[in-house]
């Protein structure tokens, strides 16, 4: 779920994978004030590349209101090459050939709607390469 | 600090309650509690729910608890940690008597889950929003993938990962208590529906309405209500990173580790210490990676043990005598209460026919989320 | 010189062939094919539409063109099938590609030449001077009624060409469009499907309007078919392109790198700009190309490109439009296809 606010604020990073590289080396896709370990405030701002690699996934059967149209669906743990981690669905695939270890490349599409008369909401995801 | 005691416990049967709403559950394990403390007034409560407002639209519980309860005027506080909410309302109490500020305090958790038909969307509030949640992962979604990178890792099977629903269903046959009183078999958890691949029905705990509540006094003067206190002896309580992704490990939960160890601090006691402990099984492999953490097995180790029976009476620690979340139910906010509750009834010789023998330290952990938040408390007889 | 800086086009994996929504209505397989040439169409993932679409297309475009992306002053997707009836596609678009904010945008609508017309105006504003790089997009989800015969040939992809006055992959010599009022083909606000006049989408709607503005086309610029090396038609089927270029003396070998109806179908604004990318995958400097779209209402758009010799280093920096089409495949039952057309009605 989402509403225009919350949803446009997201958009650097949703759309265009804006991130944070701290000091310390951390990679945050997430906008954050302070690193995740909470040693350094100062980053620089990167945009990731939309390579990875996936650590772990699962294939989802029983989803909320939302995406229950849409099981059985994967979604999977992704390490960027940048050393950011998401979360994210695997998509045009057959789900058997998702494995952990698997290259990805993350793309833009749909992520859901709001009823018929919401908003779309539009984001990442990702495909085997 | 003063030493504090459990005088008192109250809790509902867990289960399906058409007929009961929120206040009906708070009201009867609150004055459940304080009846069997056998207290004439509390000085103060704290009431944990994870999503009462999502679930009824009903927020405001400090209120709402005091109205039904009989205690408009004492002083409540609405705690949430999403499903460690019941432990760290636990914990909150027992600052508050340690502390010196009050005598008798309740601490009373709750949940209403079978108000709402899309209930799977209440449970993702406890992950990150706009990271996890939006992108479609569920809470089931989360520790499946937990799943799958530790059976990555260790060569855990499926079946091995069946044992321990299977072995806390056997716990719950002697829990009048409990949701699921029934065993489960090793086919019945992996015939069950697929929920998030690996994880099907039987591996995660149920949707349930109950509460549960505890009534603390300083441990000089419990013995005025109960000749059988029970000692908080150690509490541990720890965060950790909102999204699964942000773990360092996934197959860890660094959170339950640390929370573990401030509580074995505390307490001046180390796991070998321990003859119970009631783990947070919100999934199968959830109690694995718990009781690793907890110090029972090494990393990597815990399923193959708990699948030989290291888990269960005459193994090496019992886990989940009450049945767990799977088998007694878990509604949200009254878990991490009901876990304190089973073991203050274990080490007051009051489980009947889950009484673990000789029972004297016992442990519990509560958790939030994907490992965002842990309370582990430790009991002794006294 | 004005022209293309920058194409690329995106097709969805997903495919339904012919054969299989034969079998749903009773059709038979044989007949359609033989009728339409064509044996499958794209279908759009869920969570594919025009936006998604366009955004693949125009990554694609900006990889050959080698800009930074907030040089475009101005972005046009033209569509049928625009996610919201109020809040442009473009937007979308523009956010997702670094785009702006100092940029024009406007979604447009002309049924299939749509996205032609948004090519058009895009070269119209770098030729003027107005700005350096401008962005015109053609891409749909097209919908057929069920059980109608659209449903066989209406799909899903799209092309995406930056148009500039500098390091230019394609020049454009020469452009026309030729326009009436004619409703062979229509959809009225709140309906679901398109309607059309069955034989009259022919000979007085496609035919008159491609025929025409080709025919304009050749006499203002005073080339003949046998000038070109490629030539693309808007492709509604296979056999309307060929016959139309047959008409006008070109031949299959002109039409053949163009012509990818067969293996995806109808993507309505996309057609001819998929056909074109294709096309530009594979031209060489010197290469003289001929475009017309059609949309019903009706109008055609006619374009000449001429390819330059900084087209062949372009070429491959982007995933080319018969790559794309003939990679990745997955095909859908009926059921599937009709799950994620949005043809099932649900409550809400």
């Amino acid at each position: 779920m989402a509403i225009s606010p919350r949803y446009t604020r997201e958009i650097p990073q949703r759309f265009r994978l804006e991130a944070q590289k701290f000091s310390c080396g951390k990679v945050s896709l997430s906008r954050r004030l302070i690193c995740p370990d909470g040693c350094c405030h100062e980053f620089e701002n990167i945009t990731l590349k939309g390579t990875g690699t996936i650590l772990t996934y699962t294939v989802i059967h029983i989803a909320s209101d939302d995406f229950s149209k849409e099981t059985p669906y994967a979604v999977a743990i992704v390490e960027t090459d940048e050393g950011a981690r998401i979360t994210t669905q695997i998509v045009d695939c057959e789900l058997e050939d998702i494995k952990i270890g698997c290259k990805v490349e993350i793309i833009f599409r749909k992520v859901s709607e709001e009823g018929d008369s919401g908003i779309i909401n539009y984001g990442y995801k990702a495909l085997l390469v | 600090m003063r030493d504090v005691a459990i005088i008192g416990v109250g809790l509902t049967k867990f289960g399906e309650h058409w007929d009961k709403g929120l206040r009906d559950l708070i009201a009867e394990a609150s004055l459940n509690a304080i009846k069997d403390a056998g207290v004439e007034k509390l000085d103060s409560f704290y009431v944990a729910s994870m999503s009462s407002g999502l679930y009824g639209f009903q927020e405001h519980l400090a209120s709402v608890t005091a109205d039904y309860t009989g205690l408009t005027g004492v002083p409540g506080t609405r705690v949430e940690s999403a499903c460690a909410s019941g432990g760290l309302s636990v914990r909150s109490a027992f600052i508050e008597v340690a502390s010196g500020m009050s005598d008798i305090v309740m601490a009373v958790g709750v949940e209403k889950m079978w108000d709402v038909e899309d209930g799977t969307f209440v449970l993702s509030t406890a992950s990150d929003q706009e990271y996890e949640a939006y992108n479609g992962v569920t809470f089931p979604g989360l520790y499946a993938m937990m799943a799958r990178a530790y059976m990555h890792k260790f060569g855990l099977t499926r079946e091995e990962l069946a044992a321990v629903p299977v072995k806390n269903h056997k716990h719950a046959v002697n829990n009048p208590y409990a949701q699921y009183p029934f065993e489960l078999s090793l086919s019945g958890v992996l015939n069950s529906s697929m929920v998030a691949d690996p994880l099907r029905l039987m591996d995660c705990s149920p949707i349930t309405d109950g509460a549960a509540a505890v009534i603390l006094c300083p441990l000089d003067r419990a013995k005025e209500f109960t000749d059988k206190p029970v000692k908080i002896r150690g509490i541990g309580s720890a965060t950790g990173p909102i999204a699964l992704h942000d773990h360092k490990e996934l197959t860890k939960l660094d959170a339950v580790n640390t929370s573990a160890k401030r509580a074995y601090s505390m307490a001046g006691v180390n796991s070998s210490d321990i003859s119970f402990v009631e783990v947070h099984d919100c999934f199968s492999i959830a109690e694995i990676i718990a009781a690793e953490e907890l110090g029972f097995f090494e990393h990597g180790k815990g399923g193959k043990a708990i699948a030989e029976g290291q888990g269960t009476y005459g193994g090496k620690v019992v886990i989940n005598p009450s049945g767990g979340l799977k088998a007694k139910g878990h509604p949200v906010g009254a878990t991490g209460v009901a876990q304190v509750i089973e073991a203050t009834l274990q080490l007051q010789q009051r489980a009947d026919k889950r009484q673990i023998q000789n029972a004297k330290i016992g442990m519990t952990q509560n958790m939030g989320g994907s490992g965002g938040s842990s309370v582990v408390h430790i009991l002794e007889a006294v | 010189m004005s022209g293309i800086v920058g194409y690329g086009s995106y097709v969805p994996s997903y495919r339904i062939k012919a054969a299989t929504i034969a079998a749903q209505w009773g059709d038979d397989a044989a007949t359609i094919e033989r009728g339409l040439l064509l044996k499958e169409k794209s279908v759009p993932g869920r969570d594919e539409d025009t936006i998604t679409i366009a955004i693949a297309a125009a990554k694609n475009a900006l990889k050959r063109a080698r800009i930074s992306p907030d040089k475009i002053g101005a972005v046009y997707i033209g569509s049928e099938s625009h996610p919201y009836a109020v809040k442009p596609s473009g937007t979308v678009l523009i956010d997702a590609l670094g785009i702006g904010p100092y940029v024009h945008v406007a979604d447009f609508e002309f049924a299939c030449k749509a996205g032609s017309e948004a090519m058009f105006v895009a070269y119209s504003h770098v030729k003027s001077g107005n700005m350096e790089y401008a962005l015109g997009i053609g891409a749909d989800t097209s919908q057929g009624a069920p059980g109608d015969a659209l449903e066989y040939s209406a799909s899903a992809g799209g092309a995406a060409f930056i148009f500039g006055n500098n390091n230019v992959l394609a020049e454009v010599l020469h452009t026309t469009s030729f326009t009436s009022d004619t409703a062979d083909f229509w959809r009225r606000e709140y309906q679901h499907y398109p309607r059309h006049g069955g034989r009259f989408t022919g000979e007085p709607a496609y035919f008159k309007h491609i025929l025409g503005a080709a025919r304009n086309l050749l006499d203002i610029s005073g080339m003949k078919a046998s000038d070109f090396a490629y030539a693309v038609f808007h492709m509604p089927n296979g056999k309307f392109p060929l016959k139309a270029g047959e008409t006008l003396g070109f031949t299959k070998a002109q039409m053949e790198q163009g012509w990818v109806v067969n293996l995806m179908g109808n993507t309505y604004s996309g057609s001819s700009p998929t056909g074109l990318s294709s096309i530009m995958d594979v031209a060489k400097p010197g290469d003289k190309i001929f475009m017309v779209s059609f949309g019903s209402g009706a109008g055609s758009d006619g374009f000449i490109f001429e390819a330059t010799d900084k087209l062949p280093e372009v070429q491959d920096l982007a995933p080319k439009t018969r790559d794309i089409i003939n990679g990745k495949k997955i095909y859908l039952d009926y059921g599937k296809y009709v799950a994620y057309r949005r043809k099932i009605l649900y409550n809400k």
